[in-house]
């Protein structure tokens, strides 16, 4: 883990929230040269803090059919082999979207993205259960998103406040 | 029928702010650079917490100068922050807004022909406020070379025998200055020297964007001559809920309790318990909120370069202060014709003062997407007032 300054804290904070914001205008904001910006992106990049520029996408928006499915997955370690390797068996397929290792009555979250609900329980039949150390899983559908990602989605928001106030 | 009016009301000038905003609620799907309120809603916490004081039914008044815990909480925020201690039992009043603080000092302190020294650009209720009282205003042009700060010569010029009080105004609306701890310190020796009194309007404090706001309170002497105003609306986007204190030796103090609880009772209940959370656990919200402002007042600082607009970098409040002298407007005219032109409303400096002329308000409490949006039309604006100039 590495310790981050006030200005790389601060650019994350930017770019988490706009990442097509371009280094020029990430230099005006916070009063430091585009020299400096760019070398600040440029090593998060290479410590793996900044894994990506992706775009938040709402397809509930959208006529495309889209399944997500949490699921939680309890495994029994063995011998030798710890919750990573057992985490990399599943994280390594392409269907997977998240998996987190959790505290509490299960062991891991698994985010599957999917077109149906027979998609979803094809992959748990046919590719997650098999595999040995899995106990037992418990899948929950996501019925509607309202936030994700720290942002509301579907909220319309208007500038309620008088035009000129003293 | 005889005047039913008295005529120290009707002497007293309307607000130059509400005869712009008559013209600009004419006008469809302006875009606003003129508010004098953050942008950001009150953070949720503080919301939930005034919500959560109407389902337990507190809808009854509080003792006159506030809630007990709100008092308590006023004094140690001001002292983690700004190093001022404040006794809670009789040296702090909590009122509807840092405005009714203004009014309620002023008459307190204020007799007939009393002269109060007004650091102008500044916000339209001080001078009212003094003419209420029959007390006699006395501006002080502050000036755009020395950045719009007071300095100890320009407010040693001003002093008169009837001199009793000093506004100040500072990180001031609208320019965007702050004083600085070194020039506060000449200002406090004069003060003292000519036993002057000061009424801080630090509403604006913790949106300081050069280090952290010095008070004129904190300085060695001043606390007993001073009264400290402050509120929720700016830190803690708290506008609507209408509330601010007061802080300052009891003598004073007691007096304005005593106008306070005959002309108001006391402070919105409901806001009362919302400050409490905002003071106990709203630390952080403030600092992400002046980061964010920061960043758009640095994003226009260097817009009015590129499109160069003279102006003087402000470290304070959420506005921005540019000269338009050299395009032969005045301040109203530019105004009004890059509202017609351009439908980007920005208040003309003349509403702050006689000195404001040939400056515009233009506040950042807008999102960095709108402020690009604005800063395009109001660049396009110039560059046709330049061509015709030619």
């Amino acid at each position: 883990m590495i310790e981050i300054n006030e200005i790389k804290k601060t650019i994350l904070g930017i770019i988490e929230k706009n990442s097509r914001i371009d280094m020029k205008e990430l230099a005006i904001l916070l009063g430091i040269s585009e020299i400096e910006v760019a070398n600040a992106i440029g090593d998060m990049e290479k410590e793996n803090i900044i894994c990506g520029y992706h775009t938040m996408i709402n397809w509930e928006n959208t006529t495309e059919e889209k399944v997500t499915a949490m699921i939680e997955v309890m495994v029994t370690p063995q011998r030798g082999i710890g919750f990573d390797k057992i985490a990399e068996r599943i994280y390594n397929f392409s269907e997977v979207q998240s998996v987190y290792l959790m505290s509490g009555g299960f062991d891991f979250m698994v985010i599957l993205e999917e077109k149906t609900m027979k998609s979803v329980s094809q992959f748990i039949s046919d590719k997650l259960s098999p595999i040995e150390e899995i106990r037992g899983t418990a899948t929950h559908f996501v019925l509607k998103k309202y936030k994700a990602h720290g942002i509301i989605l579907n909220e319309e928001k208007t500038d309620e406040r008088m035009l000129v106030t003293p | 029928m005889r005047n039913p009016l008295s005529n120290i009301v009707t002497d007293i000038k309307p607000s130059g702010i509400r005869k712009f905003f008559d013209i600009v609620s004419e006008m469809k799907d302006a875009i606003s650079l003129g508010v004098g309120e953050p942008d950001f809603d009150t953070p949720w916490h503080i919301r939930e917490e005034g919500i959560y004081s109407l389902e337990r039914g507190r809808t009854f008044y509080t003792s006159n100068a506030g809630l007990k815990d709100l008092k308590i909480e006023i004094c140690n925020y001001l002292e983690r922050r700004f190093n001022i201690s404040y006794n809670y039992m009789d040296e702090v009043l909590v009122t509807v807004g840092g405005s009714e603080a203004i009014d309620l000092a002023m008459r307190a302190m204020i007799d007939p022909g009393d002269e109060v020294l007004i650091p102008q650009p500044s916000y339209v209720s001080y001078l009212p406020c003094v003419q209420l009282t029959y007390g006699k205003p006395v501006p002080i042009e502050l000036k755009a070379e020395n950045e719009f700060k007071l300095t100890p010569k320009q407010l040693l010029e001003h002093i008169t025998d009837k001199t009793k009080v000093l506004i100040l105004p500072f990180p001031n609306n609208p320019t965007g200055a702050i004083l600085e701890k070194e020039i506060l310190e000449k200002i406090a020796a004069i003060c003292i020297e000519k036993d002057i009194y000061v009424v801080s309007d630090e509403i604006y404090a913790e949106l300081s964007y050069n280090g952290r706001h010095t008070s004129i309170a904190s300085i060695p002497g001043m606390k007993d001559r001073t009264i400290v105003i402050n509120g929720f609306s700016k830190s803690y986007a708290m506008t609507g809920w209408r509330l601010g204190y007061a802080c300052g030796p009891s003598v004073i103090i007691g007096q304005m309790i005593k106008i306070h609880q005959f002309a108001i009772m006391c402070a919105p209940t409901t806001s009362q318990y919302a400050a409490v959370e905002a003071l106990k656990n709203g630390d952080s919200d403030v600092e992400q909120m002046r980061t964010a402002y920061n960043q758009r007042r640095r994003y226009l600082v260097n817009a009015f370069k590129e499109m160069g607009l003279e102006c003087f970098e402000p470290y304070g409040a959420f506005y921005i202060f540019p000269s338009i002298k050299k395009f032969g407007l005045t301040s109203e005219e530019f105004a009004t014709k890059l509202l017609q032109e351009e439908k980007v409303a920005v208040v003309p400096g003349t509403a702050f003062g006689d000195c404001g002329e040939g400056f515009l308000r233009i506040s950042y409490a807008y999102s960095l997407e709108n402020l690009k949006i604005a800063i395009a039309r109001l660049e396009a604006f110039i560059k046709r007032l330049e061509e015709n100039q030619q």
